[in-house]
């Protein structure tokens, strides 16, 4: 959970800083610049937001800084180190990534044991069976989960198991993107209980990207707001509180999320 | 408010297989007025196929049952299939969620929008297509010559949705169910597309059964809300009272929300009481 402690002082390390970060689609004419010049810098033990509509380029930041967007420029630096078009091995062990649809992104015909093993298998790590049932009990479904396969599972229980495989490595940062947005809100408050606890346990650093400024607001201390590629703003989870942000485009996405109100 | 224009009494849907009968909605009545009307409750608590049964578009094997469906006061049950169609669309109209799978792929905009309008008047393609174009417009499509011409991969999803409800309203029809109409709306769009169903209930006296997960937009939006939990409903009130809602259910959804102002530590997690499946089912009845 937030405090009030300034994530930005001096002696927390930087964990993940991007600078001018452009993200293009598409070649020549149709080329379409889906992140424009995005600066974010994230302390170490921080947890950061990126909210913003569909289409505004959030996820597509988290998937440039896991690899799974190639076509970008800019620099971008994980612990202090700035990181190469091509990953290593070792920066899976630092970065790991949460996705929003946990029906799509589990493999339907592997158990939730080759799931959780696979990495540490390629990883060559030891005592795989020990690891594997411990990240269960971890993420709360206990070993009886581990020989079940996806479709034997709820949403919550998989988006569990997406959390536990993100974990399995050990990582410093994990990126989330949308992680609860296709669960149902009771089962929403349990994935984000459980995120934070392990932020706690494990002193990770999150970013989250979401289009709900509560979630946003119950998980980070700082928030970047995207519209159309860009930050607009980059604010404290006080001002957002507050309602008092500067940009237009902000009032507007925090006026909407307190309902409706009828036509003026 | 007026008399009802649709009542529901004792609605059962049941999903039969071979080892068990799931029952989705079980032994439900309301009913609704010219007004707006919420449906809440979680995946899986029934509130789609309520929706879907009303217009019986539940297949097989679904199976709807009960005492009573009545509509302007047409027993809807009666109806043979072909007069049903003339029901649909023209008389009450529904709005899925998702604009992918509800657009014909392979047949223009316009022409899936300008059909709606024809199959239920007797208007010239011409006429149709003007028609057509001025709901594109007001449902906030730019340019919608160009989107008549389109076909649905052309559009973006937030689009497809506005498209999706503009082909609902031409027909105008007296009782719209929206299933989750906005979910995938940016928040501009959403508040357009709530203000266009919002002007049709005050100034045509549509009836709007709005169902959705969203509990502040439903209590913000509507004006009763009915509460479904396991294909029942648990709790019913007026939309500005949720917050003072009383069953542990709906607290408990309430509690599980993030709130932007009010920051905690944990967030309440639901406590599920097997007790609720099985309490009668409250009536809401206008």
């Amino acid at each position: 959970m937030p405090s009030s402690e300034n994530m930005m002082s001096k002696q927390t390390p930087i964990a993940l800083d991007i600078q001018s970060l452009n993200v293009y689609f598409g070649e020549g004419h149709e080329r379409f610049r889906a992140v424009k010049d995005v600066s974010i810098s994230v302390a170490a033990g921080g947890s950061y937001g990126l909210v913003g509509e569909s289409g505004s380029g959030k996820s597509t930041v988290l998937r440039a800084v896991s690899g799974l967007v190639t076509n970008w420029d800019g620099t971008v630096a994980v612990n202090g180190e700035p990181i190469s078009k091509k990953r290593e091995m070792a920066y899976c062990r630092t970065i790991q990534m949460v996705f929003q649809d946990p029906y799509a992104s589990l493999h339907p015909r592997h158990s939730i044991d080759r799931t959780l093993s696979e990495p540490l298998r390629l990883h060559k790590f030891d005592n795989i069976d020990d690891r594997v049932n411990q990240a269960l009990v971890d993420v709360g479904l206990g070993a009886s989960f581990r020989f079940r396969f996806p479709h034997q599972l709820s949403g919550g229980q998989r988006q569990r198991v997406a959390i536990a495989r993100a974990l399995m490595l050990e990582p410093d940062i994990l990126l989330l993107d949308e992680p609860t947005s296709a669960l149902d809100v009771s089962v929403q408050a349990e994935i984000l209980n459980l995120l934070s606890d392990i932020r706690k346990k494990r002193q990770l650093t999150y970013i989250l990207v979401t289009h709900d400024l509560a979630v946003v607001a119950h998980m980070c201390d700082e928030i970047a707001v995207m519209s159309h590629g860009e930050i607009v703003e980059v604010m404290g989870v006080e001002t957002m509180r507050d309602s008092k942000p500067q940009h237009e485009y902000t009032r507007e996405l925090l006026e909407a999320s307190e309902g409706y109100q009828p036509e003026a | 408010m007026s008399k009802p224009l649709l009542e529901v009494e004792d609605l059962w849907v049941r999903f039969a297989s071979k080892k068990r009968v799931v029952e989705a909605v079980r032994g439900i009545s309301f009913s609704v007025g010219r007004e707006r009307v919420g449906i809440v409750g979680e995946s899986g608590s029934g509130k789609s196929m309520t929706g879907r049964s009303i217009l019986r578009l539940i297949r097989h094997p679904g199976e709807v049952e009960a005492k009573k469906i009545h509509f302007d006061g047409q027993d809807l049950q009666a109806l043979s299939e072909k007069e049903m169609r003339d029901v649909r669309g023209h008389k009450i109209s529904l709005v899925m969620q998702d604009p992918k799978f509800s657009l014909n792929p392979v047949m223009k905009v316009g022409d899936q929008i300008s059909e709606a309008y024809r199959v239920h008047t007797n208007a010239s393609k011409a006429e149709a297509r003007s028609r057509s174009i001025d709901m594109l417009n007001a449902v906030q499509i730019r340019n919608p010559e160009r989107v008549y011409d389109s076909y649905p991969h052309e559009v973006s999803g937030g689009m497809g949705q506005r498209i999706m409800i503009a082909m609902m309203l031409i027909p105008e029809p007296d009782l719209l169910i929206a299933d989750e109409p906005t979910s995938a709306l940016d928040v501009t769009v959403q508040r357009r597309v709530l203000q266009i169903m919002d002007k049709l209930v005050k100034e045509r006296g549509m009836g709007l059964i709005f169902i959705s997960h969203d509990l502040n937009l439903v209590a913000s939006f509507c004006d009763r809300v009915i509460i479904m939990y396991g294909g029942r409903i648990v709790e019913t009130c007026r939309a500005d009272e949720l917050q003072n809602a009383k069953h542990p259910y709906t607290r408990g959804l309430l509690n599980a929300l993030p709130d932007i102002h009010r920051p905690k530590d944990q967030l309440s997690v639901l406590e599920r009481d097997p007790k609720w499946i099985e309490d009668p089912s409250v009536d809401a009845f206008l």
